[in-house]
């Protein structure tokens, strides 16, 4: 959930990042990388802070369109959202710089608009990018522990991820089984999502491959 | 017709040309660092020049006075690069049809003409990385083509291929050419290529036009030939076929007012042909020679001798309808005692005459 919404969203961040020009172009490129250095808890606190019940954008969105994000799963899946956003558009933008502009050139002296060009050749030659960017927030997201718990504390059944979930389990006298249980899907559904993506990237870049 | 007036400075290259390319092939020769890529770039819209104006058919596609600058989409030139940038991730097919669909109000020509023109039918289902260079460039023409052109650019086509793939193209490439009623601007540093495939030449030089005109006259304004190539150097003239001599294999050809005979059966009567004169092959007598195995001899005037350094003289004869080139010694320029005006008779061999 978390993976999908944001895939757009970073698309469009590793875009800018990548090919335009603007004032303020290095203040976006370090606010989206923030997540990645700062200690998750503070993200978290950022977070409850801000899209808590209280916090501006909480209440303006609750007021608007009745969504709340504290302490329910949406507010999980925002935090997941947010913590693997820098790893997606590191991966996009790479491989959008990689994507070879002459090609681009081509397609406007044919008559494709800006739009044109994006969809029918800079998107699908820099598909593998996409990919690989959302498994890596994918799998980001699967363990994501700091900023959840912070944000959305461990509620069983709402806000309560895998690794929230292993954690309090072996904080729980004789859980050990069930956490070990769990440890083994935590890996099952990483190495799963690790070799589909691989494989998928493989086929897309021979295909592309001029 | 295509109008370029432009100046661009990029660094300590400038590039400031002027000229006007009618429908037929204009070829722009160069070396590289000639601005040739420049030109190309802003012709295209790829490029923005500093100052100027081009214009295709009265509409004006850049002008500075103006504020005019349509982007490379709205230009409707469909160009033909060097390295043929295919799409990788779409089919032959599909590449074909990238630019036509997305100018459905164009009139482009017939897709499977093209198809057959290009004889790439059998490769419409592949992708570009499994195609030779010449395929690659046989779509990348047809591609250009089909995105309903007003003008062709032709940017080096044939330089990334070797000899072979070469010869295997330009036959594709002399026929298209033919049949599209648009100005096509063929940019090389090949001068057999522009001799083929060209009636008008532009010559380049450091950004400079150095010489631009029909295209023999424009070599011959550029002293082109050098000392290294002279001997091969010569002159392309446009015949046409006028009867055949089937028992002995020759074809007669009208050459202005003269019949040239050519080895081999070259094409119907009425069909034009391209020939080639080297400048080596071609002697020069004051009296039309008796009992001689020369089967063409065209009465002409000399138009002009060039004395290089060597030995070597180059005197032009206007034979009417063409300017051939001999290339003879200075000691036999001045034992005929060559000068502009003087009447002559060009002698060529009819092994020597050749299809250019």
């Amino acid at each position: 959930m978390a993976t999908v919404a944001s895939l757009p969203v970073a698309v469009l961040v590793a875009l800018a990042l990548a090919r335009g020009r603007f004032p303020g172009k290095t203040l976006l490129d370090g606010v989206v990388h923030l997540p990645l250095v700062l200690p998750p808890v503070v993200t978290g606190y950022l977070l409850l802070i801000g899209f808590g019940r209280r916090g501006p954008i909480g209440e303006a969105l609750e007021a608007c369109c009745g969504v709340v994000f504290s302490f329910r799963w949406t507010g999980a899946a925002l935090a997941a959202a947010i913590m693997g956003f820098p790893l997606m558009v590191r991966a996009i933008r790479l491989s959008l710089e990689a994507v070879d502009r002459r090609l681009e050139d081509a397609a406007a002296t044919l008559g494709a608009g800006r739009a044109g060009v994006l969809f029918a050749v800079t998107l699908p030659l820099a598909l593998p990018g996409l990919l690989a960017g959302a498994v890596l927030a994918f799998a980001k997201a699967l363990g994501e522990f700091g900023a959840t718990i912070t944000f959305v504390s461990n509620i069983p059944g709402e806000t309560r991820t895998l690794p929230a979930a292993i954690y309090t389990l072996t904080q729980t006298p004789g859980g050990d089984a069930a956490a070990g249980k769990l440890v083994l899907i935590a890996i099952a559904l990483s190495l799963a999502a690790l070799i589909a993506s691989e494989l998928l990237a493989r086929r897309l870049s021979s295909r592309i491959a001029g | 017709m295509l109008e370029v007036d432009i100046r661009r400075r990029a660094g300590d290259f400038s590039l400031d040309v002027a000229f006007a390319a009618p429908v037929g092939v204009t070829a722009v020769l160069g070396r590289s660092g000639s601005g040739k890529s420049t030109l190309v770039a802003a012709v295209a819209g790829l490029a923005r020049p500093d100052l100027g104006r081009i214009a295709l058919d009265q509409t004006a596609l850049f002008d500075s006075a103006a504020g005019v600058n349509l982007p490379a989409r709205k230009r409707r030139i469909g160009i033909v690069f060097q390295e043929s940038r295919l799409f990788p991730h779409l089919s032959v097919r599909s590449n074909l049809l990238f630019g036509r669909r997305r100018r459905r109000d164009a009139t482009s020509p017939d897709l499977d003409q093209v198809i057959e023109t290009l004889g790439i039918g059998h490769l419409l289902s592949r992708r570009p990385r499994s195609l030779s260079g010449g395929e690659k460039q046989r779509v990348a023409i047809g591609r250009a083509l089909l995105s309903g052109p007003r003008a062709l650019l032709f940017d080096e086509p044939l330089a990334a291929l070797d000899a072979e793939r070469k010869a295997e193209i330009l036959p594709f490439l002399e026929a298209l050419i033919q049949e599209v009623a648009l100005p096509v601007l063929y940019v090389t540093h090949a001068l057999e290529e522009a001799r083929r495939l060209a009636r008008g030449l532009i010559v380049l030089e450091s950004g400079r036009i150095v010489a631009a005109g029909a295209i023999e006259e424009a070599v011959a304004a550029a002293g082109l030939a050098t000392a290294g190539d002279r001997l091969l150097d010569g002159v392309t003239v446009d015949a046409v076929v006028a009867e055949l001599d089937e028992r002995y294999g020759l074809t007669g050809l009208a050459l202005g007012g003269h019949r040239v005979w050519a080895p081999g059966l070259i094409g119907a009567p009425g069909a034009p042909a391209r020939l080639r004169f080297l400048a080596r092959d071609v002697a020069v007598a004051l009296d039309p020679p008796q009992r001689s195995s020369v089967r063409n001899v065209l009465p002409g005037v000399v138009r002009g001798v060039k004395r290089g350094d060597g030995p070597y003289a180059s005197v032009s004869i206007d034979v009417g309808g063409a300017v051939l080139r001999a290339e003879i010694t200075r000691r036999a320029a001045a034992e005929l005692d060559l000068a502009p005006g003087r009447v002559v008779y060009a002698l060529v061999k009819s092994v020597a005459v050749s299809r250019a």
